[in-house]
């Protein structure tokens, strides 16, 4: 019989991520996937990036996943957004070319060693004693493994809806997976059903975009990954987006199939997402706002799709058709496939622990959409520690996890854990309390090291990276000190309309003031004296640290003032074997969710919701005793 | 610092001395048995339903009657603690009381730690912090004004406002935070001077809650007085005028030196404590020196000074330049004593008096209570800070938001914004109990007294 160290379901997001991390770490991996040509699919919009998520993919490439060089070599329009704003929340976003970000998954998938594409459906998970012994396929094939990392999206029972219509199936085109959820319920797993949806994928030539606003990329792009070679990058021709707008009367050819909506209908039982609701439910929800922004998004260079961004939809397909042509600009529009909505079945992640290990089966791993994430970059993020863990536990070395402190990974992994989820979670820069030190630029600082410790970052670009931190902690000091003479001073300051000086000052007070950038304040500096300086105005990245954390310090120190006082309660541990039960000072919903979800810690106890504040009080109490 | 709801606590609820009656309170699991042992009555309490009153006697362990009582039967969850309880009314006699609580312990009964009854009330979710802590200053209370005070807050009015505070609070970093997520959307964002115009009608209201602190601590702790005047002024005339003619004095109590004499006094609820101080200047005689050391002291801690003059003698301006260096100006009251003497009136005197025919004294009980609490008037429905950490925490709160301000001021974007907003929703999450650390807990429930 065939056997594998790791098993991995799936060849999306997660699935890619967690096979090349474990064959990485030295496993020998089987990654099974229903269709060998849809790997890494970019099933809703062809981007990759944007608020929060942009952070995401800088995390996973620092920790040496695949994601960040993916998008970059694929990638048709860069953009950074929030650039107005600080750089916290400067988030790198992608249109990416739909097939050649596939393919390239693929090429990556394939030249990784220990790694093998088996083309099957696993259908069946096969434990023994509550540990994973293995799985069986579609074609009734059992093969063993000592860890499995399912990473199955929305292929779980999946079952798509287009007006009265509804078809089984994951994705445009792709057949469901049945069985493989059976089998976790009868293991003991907790099921839900959650939804979400897609626009129709309009044909590029029948479009007129000489009347529509154009969005083009930055003109100066950023790469994702730190291991791009910045000569070479973009990779690919750039190209723009359109944006256009709904009006009355497109809203009102959409009402008028209301009545076929299996949205409205109470056909679908699934949660949708809030923060990205069908263009359906915005009419409903606000229906005071006359019209909605729409992008154009192509799908690729040598490709005719157009990607309606913002008209997730799941209405009768005549209704979508007749709509669209009412649009601006789409008037002559030829949709080419209509939106659907997708159900799919998912486990609620209270049933995994940090490590998305499952807290019923050793050697069980769920990542992605199985734990009700949405988002590529969401699952990559997941499936990238699902891997880690898996390979690690094989391996008995220590687990691996982050703290929400470190890693927006860690903010999604701890929230997903602790507040479980009922409708597809989503990541924000919001959810991070400490999200002014957890930037895009300093990824490389924050996680690097355990990339490289795990075996998924080369040597010498750690070293590369230790050899800044060195120039960094030197530099920080020099800052301080060194000072600059009112006239030195003054020239630059007055190149960026700030007020002069007529007392010498040290760098770091003047680089404070708005507008005033450390470049300019370094070349005053007297380099025979200074010859850091030197140093530091060659290495962009490091003069970036130093001016980011200079700048800011004030409200990083003042943020991390309420950090401290929250990894008070996250230090205070909760014996997993803790009872609950017993204590019924607690309100039932609080004692009800303490069970189930069993937090580590007093920290991670406060953030389920439905515990009340006077529980965590009492449990504090309980827990000193 | 166990808590085991098995283990059953029992002390006296009222305070000790000579009163009709005196109540002790049991509480724990089937406490109900442990009062059986020692109570016979025609019912046993453990069959008794919950809020019914039954009369019986108490039997000491070697059989001899104690008291006549009645027993309260309060079944869990409906009672103070939340807990099965009994309290048992007894004749108001120190002994009898001890005695009874001699015998409950020895039928696995153990006397309650200070606090104990509140901390299972607020474990048991009875009531919040912050209402746990008006528990103290309802027992605490020494006249009607502080009883009020600590009622409301016991009601949950200051929780009420608080918590409205942090709602408001978080509706505004919700509209910073929605500009920094959905870039992308098509949304109309707040413009920043509307966030800055939240932001201080926020303050606005947390001024309001810390300017009742003065009125919350005065009625809380009440006022030091101190009186002071050249010998045969009139100073003891004036504390006989008010122990003659004020019904609501509450007590003589004699100095702790014969150099300062201490009266307590209430008008309209609030507590005044007046010093009948020694002189106050600096002199070498060894003897004196102790005492005007202490009167100065006395005067440094006065919140309010009465300096009294008379028209025989005039203005006592060395007196008054002392008294300056030890106490700020708008803390001192200057009278002028003996107006049938006056010929005409003194520019230094706010007010002019006799202590002999209690001319002016009305005045002065007036001015008294405005300076203590200021002129502004507060209904039963005004949320009222009294509690230093209360305190603390709203100023916090403010100074995080004045830090947003001027973020805000100084074109910061919403992330920056947002960290001030952050600590302030933490810093009001403080007073009701929203973020609290045990260190909060064991401060709080180590204030407290036994048996309550």
């Amino acid at each position: 019989m065939k056997e594998f160290d790791v098993i991995v379901v799936g060849g999306g997001h997660a699935g890619i991520e967690a096979a090349i991390a474990a064959a990485k770490m030295g496993c020998s991996v089987g990654l099974f996937t229903t269709d060998k040509n849809a790997m890494g699919r970019l099933s809703c919009n062809p981007c990759i990036g944007g608020s929060a998520k942009g952070h995401l993919v800088h995390e996973i490439d620092a920790l040496g996943g695949a994601m960040g060089l993916i998008a970059d070599k694929t990638g048709i329009q860069f953009r950074t957004l929030n650039k107005s704003k600080g750089p916290a929340v400067w988030a790198g976003r992608c249109q990416s070319d739909r097939k050649l970000y596939s393919q390239e998954a693929s090429r990556v998938v394939q030249s990784t060693t220990n790694l093998e594409i088996v083309e099957d459906t696993v259908v069946e998970a096969i434990q023994e004693n509550n540990e994973i012994a293995g799985i069986i396929t579609g074609k009734g094939v059992e093969v063993k493994c000592k860890a499995l990392v399912v990473c199955s999206g929305t292929f779980l029972n999946g079952l798509m809806h287009t007006g009265m219509t509804a078809t089984k199936g994951g994705r445009y085109g792709e057949q469901p997976v049945v069985g493989l959820s059976a089998s976790f319920e009868k293991m003991g797993f907790v099921s839900g059903r959650l939804k979400t949806g897609t626009p129709p994928r309009l044909d590029k030539n029948t479009i007129d975009f000489s009347v529509l606003e154009e969005q083009p990329g930055d003109d100066f792009p950023e790469p994702f990954s730190l291991r791009t070679p910045k000569e070479l990058f973009p990779f690919l021709p750039q190209i723009s987006c359109h944006i256009t707008f709904t009006d009355k009367a497109v809203h009102n050819v959409l009402e008028k199939g209301f009545d076929n909506s299996p949205l409205f209908r109470g056909l679908i039982d699934g949660v949708g997402p809030r923060y990205c609701p069908s263009i359906e439910d915005k009419i409903v929800r606000f229906a005071d706002k006359n019209q909605h922004q729409l992008f154009l998004e192509p799908e690729g260079l040598d490709d005719d799709l157009i990607y309606l961004n913002g008209f997730s939809t799941s209405l009768p397909e005549d209704i979508q058709n007749e709509a669209i042509k009412l649009v601006k600009g789409l008037e002559n529009a030829v949709m080419v496939r209509p939106g659907y909505a997708v159900e799919y079945d998912y486990f609620p992640p209270y049933q995994v622990d940090l490590t998305l290990e499952t807290k019923l089966i050793s050697g069980l791993y769920f990542s992605g959409q199985i734990n009700g994430t949405s988002g590529y970059e969401e699952a990559a993020g997941q499936g990238l520690v699902a891997g880690i863990n898996a390979a690690l536990k094989i391996q008995k070395r220590k687990e691996f996890t982050l703290t929400r402190g470190e890693a927006y990974i860690g903010v999604l992994i701890d929230d997903l854990v602790g507040k479980s989820t009922d409708e597809p979670y989503r990541m924000f820069t919001s959810r991070a309390e400490h999200r002014l030190v957890l930037r895009q630029d300093n990824a490389d600082r924050r996680l690097m090291k355990y990339g490289y410790e795990l075996g998924l970052i080369p040597k010498e670009m750690y070293d590369e990276l230790k050899e800044r931190e060195t120039l960094i902690s030197l530099s920080n000091k020099i800052v301080g000190e060194a000072r600059l003479k009112p006239d030195a001073a003054n020239r630059a300051l007055e190149k960026n309309n700030s007020p002069k000086i007529e007392q010498s000052e040290t760098i770091n007070k003047l680089c404070k003031r708005p507008n005033v950038n450390l470049r300019d304040l370094l070349n005053q500096l007297d380099k025979s004296k200074y010859p850091l300086a030197e140093a530091l105005l060659k290495d962009e990245k490091a003069m970036q640290q130093v001016e980011i954390e200079m700048k800011y310090e004030g409200y990083i120190k003042r943020q991390s003032d309420l950090i401290i006082k929250m990894e008070k309660l996250e230090n205070v541990q909760i014996p997993l074997s803790f009872n609950y039960k017993d204590l019924n000072t607690i309100s039932m919903e609080g004692r009800e969710k303490l069970h189930r979800i069993k937090p580590r810690s007093i920290g991670q106890a406060s953030r389920i919701s439905g515990v009340s504040p006077s529980d965590i009080s009492i449990l504090l109490v309980y827990l000193k005793n | 610092m166990l808590i085991n709801h098995e283990d059953i606590i029992a002390a006296s609820a009222t305070p000790q001395g000579v009163g009709a009656l005196s109540i002790i309170r049991v509480s724990g699991k089937n406490c109900f048995d442990a009062v059986d042992k020692i109570f016979k009555g025609s019912q046993k309490l453990s069959s008794a339903k919950s809020h019914t009153i039954h009369y019986g006697k108490i039997y000491s362990h070697n059989g001899n009657v104690i008291d006549d009582v009645l027993a309260s039967v309060f079944r869990s969850p409906n009672s103070y603690t939340g807990e099965d309880s009994v309290e048992i009314s007894t004749h108001g006699s120190q002994l009898i009381n001890q005695k009874i609580l001699e015998t409950l312990l020895k039928f696995d009964v153990r006397l309650a730690e200070p606090g104990e009854f509140t901390k299972r009330a607020f474990l048991n979710g009875k009531i919040d912090l912050a209402q746990a802590e008006a528990v103290v200053d309802v027992i605490n209370s020494r006249t009607e004004a502080s009883l009020k005070g600590a009622r409301n807050q016991l009601d949950g009015l200051l929780s009420k406002k608080v918590n409205s505070l942090r709602e408001e609070l978080i509706n505004s970093s919700s509209l910073i935070e929605l500009e920094l997520d959905f870039a992308e959307e098509d949304l109309e964002f707040i413009n920043l001077d509307q966030i800055k115009l939240k932001i201080e009608k926020i303050i606005t209201e947390i001024d309001k809650l810390l300017s009742t602190y003065s009125f919350g601590r005065v009625i809380r702790e009440g006022v030091n007085v101190a009186i002071v005047g050249k010998p045969n002024v009139g100073k003891s005339s004036l504390l006989n005028y008010f122990l003659k003619e004020s019904r609501a004095i509450v007590s003589e109590i004699p100095g702790t030196t014969r150099d300062i004499i201490r009266e307590e006094l209430s008008i309209d609820g609030i507590l005044f404590r007046l010093f009948d101080t020694a002189g106050i200047r600096l002199t070498e005689d060894i003897i004196e020196k102790e005492g005007v050391l202490r009167s100065r002291q006395a005067v440094a801690d006065a919140d309010l000074v009465i300096f009294m003059n008379d028209f025989e003698s005039g203005f006592a301006g060395e007196i008054f330049n002392e008294l300056k260096s030890l106490s700020g100006t708008e803390r001192i009251i200057t009278i002028f004593n003996k107006v049938d003497l006056a010929k005409n009136a003194d520019v230094q005197s706010d007010l002019n008096i006799s202590a002999l025919s209690g001319e002016g004294i009305e005045d002065l009980l007036k001015l008294l209570k405005e300076k203590a609490i200021g002129t502004e008037t507060y209904s039963e429905q005004t949320a009222i800070i009294s509690n230093a950490r209360h305190y603390a925490a709203l100023e916090k709160a403010k100074q995080n938001l004045l830090a947003g301000i001027n973020s805000v001021e100084e074109g910061m974007s919403g992330e920056y914004i947002s960290v001030d907003l952050r600590n302030a929703e933490q810093a009001l999450g403080e007073i009701i109990g929203e973020v609290t650390t045990d260190d909060i807990l064991n401060n709080i429930f180590e204030n407290f007294c036994i048996g309550k």
